[in-house]
């Protein structure tokens, strides 16, 4: 299948809204997310960042309102999409390589063992390692890497699989400063590469800032979309988040958010 | 040495093939070496799984419950092999069932397996047939083995491993990202019930060599042991399938010829396997983390 041209709508929500049994997450919110575009999902945790995602990837059925992925309801199961869910690190003691971690995210939902073919997706597996720059550890047991280099391998999981779209659930938490500022501009510009759709969790929009796109936000039972420079200001972001949050802008026009990461914290606490 | 000594009792020499002959002399001999191989397969094969899904102790409080099942059978003028499948079944899909929360519930699961053990005895009792059969049960009897139980042995053993092999792919994919396996469409739900029942055919086949109590060293040490020289899931199910017929292999040669149960020696080279294992990966973790040092310096 052709990818979509440039600007075409790959996600459309209208007046969608999410809820657990009777608990109502949010409600009402209609966006649309165009092909290739990066945004960045922000707000407040338990604000129902994740239970967005569970939609896309039709885990969870909406309470009312439609959504459309890639032109169609979503449906587990989609080949499509590339989903690195939100975890903590893998256990130390599985024994398993990095590689076939890898490897199934080409083949791992078909049933039986791997017969033919093998040879191809080896390549495959060989490329998405090379792409996130994780050849040199790709062998050794997953359990036993640092956060940055599991999420390396990870996210080219998700990659081998040759999706048009990536979800990406919260894959700075648990990084130093440094490795969060290299994997999202490592997704950025696989996404620009391969022209993909990606939405991305996060707490901290600073790494992001110079990569997205647009900012979506959840919050207070609502979602919200808008370029960077509409939604990231100290006004927005307080009422967003109920918290003293100062957006400041140093002399180069960058942007620094000032408040979040206390806000993070004290909700991992 | 008089030759009359040698006929009367077996012994070992350096003649593999007469040694051979000796050993598969008797059809008990012959039943014990089918059974315990195709026994052994099943164990290894499904207990990589078992080790990579933390459900080691799960394996083993399943073959606890297969205790009442058998003893209870045999009260009732059944097979043991009837109740120990009635009840390993069922308690696995209500594992499978409670998935992933299943973890760290030691508590409960030990209380189930101590009831059941409880349970077990109650029937001992009550069928007033002799200790015999509670020992056979809780330890095997792979030599009282019919080519009956063979046939039996070999269909279900053999429905176990292509059972696995059916769901291999998918099953690795939910056991190590489950998440991720469910968003690609991957029954996770299903899959667990599955396996747990898989897993409930094997121990009741493992029962009758090792019996209930030594369930561990068919199903688990195998598995533990293979872990440790493989991070490759393909070979780690391969490897835990040749030792446990290993295993099983050295263990019955061995009690042929030194009368003592077959149970302990198996166990013997399990728990001595896993130590040598141990001490092994030990020595080559250490070697390969000084290379990997050497090489980033």
């Amino acid at each position: 299948m052709p990818p979509p041209p440039a600007g075409s709508p790959v996600i459309v929500a209208d007046r969608l809204a999410a809820a657990y049994g009777n608990r109502l997450i949010w409600q009402d919110a209609s966006f649309t997310v165009a092909a290739g575009e990066f945004v960045a999902v922000l707000g407040p945790n338990g604000s129902g960042k994740s239970t967005l995602l569970r939609l896309l990837l039709g885990l969870l059925v909406p309470a009312a309102g439609s959504l459309q992925v890639l032109g169609k309801r979503p449906h587990a199961g989609n080949a499509d999409i590339g989903y690195v869910p939100q975890r903590r690190n893998i256990d130390r003691d599985v024994p398993v390589r990095g590689r076939d971690f890898v490897h199934l995210g080409i083949d791992g939902s078909r049933w039986g063992v791997a017969v033919g073919n093998t040879a191809s997706n080896n390549q495959r597996v060989d490329e998405a390692i090379t792409t996130v720059e994780a050849l040199a550890y790709a062998d050794r047991p997953i359990g036993r890497l640092s956060g940055g280099e599991q999420q390396r391998l990870l996210l080219a999981q998700a990659l081998a699989g040759r999706p048009r779209m990536l979800l990406l659930d919260e894959p700075l938490a648990s990084l130093d400063l440094r490795n969060q500022v290299v994997i999202a501009e490592l997704v950025a510009e696989l996404a620009r590469a391969s022209h993909l759709t990606v939405l991305l969790i996060a707490h901290d929009i600073n790494p992001l800032l110079p990569i997205v796109d647009r900012v979506l936000y959840v919050a207070h039972g609502g979602v919200a979309i808008g370029k960077p420079a509409e939604v990231i200001t100290t006004e927005q972001l307080s009422r967003l988040y109920s918290a003293p949050i100062e957006v400041l802008h140093d002399s180069h026009g960058h942007m620094f958010v000032v408040g979040l990461e206390a806000e993070s914290a004290h909700h991992d606490a | 040495m008089p030759d009359l000594s040698l006929t009367a009792a077996p012994y070992f020499g350096w003649d593999v093939v007469r040694d051979l002959q000796e050993l598969f002399r008797y059809p008990f001999m012959q039943h014990a070496f089918e059974a315990g191989t195709i026994v052994a397969l099943s164990a290894g094969v499904i207990g990589y799984f078992v080790v990579l899904r933390g459900l080691s102790f799960a394996a083993h409080a399943l073959s606890h419950i297969g205790f009442a099942g058998a003893t209870g059978a045999v009260v009732l003028g059944a097979t043991p092999i009837v109740g120990l499948l009635v009840f390993t079944m069922s308690a696995g899909a209500v594992m499978g069932a409670l998935g992933q929360r299943l973890r760290g519930r030691d508590v409960t699961i030990g209380l189930v397996m101590a009831w059941s053990l409880g349970l077990g005895l109650l029937f001992t009792y009550l069928y007033q047939g002799s200790a015999q059969l509670a020992i056979g049960i809780l330890f095997g009897q792979i030599f009282g083995i019919t080519s009956q139980d063979v046939a039996v042995t070999f269909v279900a053993g053999s429905v176990t491993v292509l059972l696995v092999v059916a769901v291999y792919r998918p099953l690795l994919f939910a056991t190590l990202d489950e998440e991720v396996a469910e968003a690609k469409g991957v029954p996770v739900r299903s899959l667990s019930i599955a396996f747990m029942v898989i897993l409930a055919v094997a121990v009741s086949e493992a029962v009758q060599v090792v019996g209930v109590l030594l369930i561990f060293a068919l199903i688990v040490a195998p598995a533990a042991i293979a872990e440790r020289f493989t991070t490759r899931p393909s070979r780690g199910v391969v490897l835990a399938a040749i030792l446990a017929v290993l295993f099983t292999w050295a263990g019955l040669t061995v009690a042929y010829y030194i009368p003592y149960p077959v149970g302990f020696f198996i166990t013997s080279f399990a728990f001595g396997a896993y130590l040598l294992a141990r001490l092994l990966s030990h020595g080559l973790g250490r070697r390969t983390g000084q290379t990997a040092a050497a090489n980033a310096a």
